[in-house]
């Protein structure tokens, strides 16, 4: 039988939105032990809620997202799984949530995934049996104790769904709509693409506000940490679904100390989404690989460390 | 897969729609575009990776195949509004099996209606 299941603190975190969340990703692995894990881990961990664990991304194969959340939940960590449509179909995909429910997995965030031709082996087959506003469905039936199917399972897992989306990518007045299906299926948390479009955030997030997204789930923007201007163009060039206008990538490689102006930029973006109506918190992803999520959570005074302060202004 | 009603089908909607003969057409819902075209064969929206100019993330040069259906089911004439109402409508995971089938029959059966019991159990959010 099942011991009785608390919310994680993410999940509670999302529920009552009493401080601003910080979320972050985690590097992929290809290889190493479980000792590489916890330190990448331990760099993070102090300063946000809750971190994501990616599932080959950019159709790049790395170590599997179940494999880096059980490790993380066993070293005490608390995982996001990320599962994409991409790679495996509705059986395998019911198969891995189930599984890693069992070692304490809680936290589930569904994305379409990229296509296999953004990745290093382009022949592979795409899969996509599932589509993302399916697949935030299916995690939530099974949160009811019963596969797509209908077979029950011997206990529900208890699961926390979320999804992502994208403000900044065409039609942009359909991103909100999509983002309510996505609620709609059962997704309480939605964390945005990396975005540099500080005008179009706005417009979704109003849009968020307006059909009720924004009450219902916690939106979290995000941003990405990087030291140079080049970063910014491959980014724009290579990544599917984020364009980093001109002017920003100036910015940075006009700059006397560029590496100090792709962080401040960074800044400049994550202050504007918090002060965006209906944003709960930032998702942060880091190519910086030094010291940055944690100045940047203390810039902006977010994540676990501020706990306190937060309780005594409310 | 044979029988005369299914080379119908295919006969009248490839050359319109590019129709791939999922045996549970939906194109009503989706501004009379089919899904299917979409190279990740999504069934509900546009994933993130279209591009600023509204292309398609696997086929630079396609227009992507959502931004179409989204921009028909606003505009497009003489569609009828629940029509276009059922855009925003989840559409269920695409049974396989149906695959090459006549979708006409398959709606006059109901059989493109049924759902895994899964998800015909799980009540909208909404």
């Amino acid at each position: 039988m099942s011991a009785p299941v608390v919310a994680n603190a993410f999940e509670r975190l999302c529920e009552s939105r009493h401080r601003p969340i910080a979320t972050a990703e985690f590097p992929s692995f290809d290889g190493g032990t479980l000792d590489d894990v916890r330190a990448a881990a331990e760099r993070l961990a102090p300063w946000v809620d809750a971190i994501n664990v990616t599932d080959n991304p950019a159709a790049h194969a790395h170590a599997s997202n179940t494999a880096m959340a059980i490790a993380l939940t066993q070293l005490g960590f608390n995982p996001i799984l990320q599962v994409v449509c991409r790679d495996k179909n509705r059986l395998a995909i019911q198969s891995d949530i189930v599984g890693v429910s069992m070692f304490g997995v809680q936290n589930i965030c569904a994305l379409t995934g990229d296509d296999v031709t953004a990745g290093d082996e382009p022949e592979a087959r795409r899969v996509y049996d599932l589509d993302g506003p399916q697949l935030v469905k299916v995690a939530s039936i099974m949160g009811t104790g019963m596969y797509l199917s209908g077979r029950s399972m011997t206990a529900p897992p208890h699961l926390f769904v979320g999804a992502v989306e994208n403000p900044t990518a065409p039609p942009l007045e359909y991103r909100a709509e999509r983002a309510l299906m996505k609620v709609n299926a059962g997704a309480r948390f939605l964390q945005l693409q990396i975005h540099y479009r500080p005008e179009q955030l706005e417009a979704f997030m109003a849009a968020c506000v307006a059909n009720g997204v924004a009450e219902r789930a916690a939106i979290l923007p995000t941003v990405c940490l990087t030291k140079t201007a080049r970063a910014l163009g491959f980014m724009n060039e290579h990544v599917p679904g984020i364009s980093v206008p001109q002017a920003t990538i100036d910015r940075v490689a006009g700059s006397e100390d560029p590496r100090e102006e792709a962080y401040r930029l960074v800044r400049d973006l994550a202050e504007h989404a918090l002060s965006i109506p209906g944003v709960a918190g930032l998702h942060i992803t880091d190519f910086r690989h030094d010291d940055s999520v944690r100045r940047l959570t203390e810039d902006l005074a977010i994540g676990p460390r501020f706990e306190e302060q937060h309780a005594h202004s409310a | 897969m044979g029988g005369l009603l299914p080379l119908l089908e295919h006969v009248v909607k490839k050359p319109v729609w590019d129709c791939r003969m999922c045996g549970q057409c939906v194109l009503h819902s989706t501004g009379m575009t089919c899904p299917m075209t979409c190279p990740k064969t999504l069934r509900n929206g546009p994933c993130g990776g279209v591009r600023e100019d509204g292309t398609c993330e696997v086929v630079p040069d396609m227009r992507c195949v959502w931004v179409k259906a989204h921009h028909r089911a606003e505009h497009l004439p003489l569609l009828p509004r629940a029509w276009r109402d059922e855009f925003d409508h989840l559409r269920p995971p695409v049974n396989n099996a149906l695959q090459g089938q006549s979708s006409w029959l398959n709606l006059i059966s109901g059989r493109d209606r049924e759902t895994p019991p899964g998800w015909a159990a799980a009540t909208e959010h909404a």
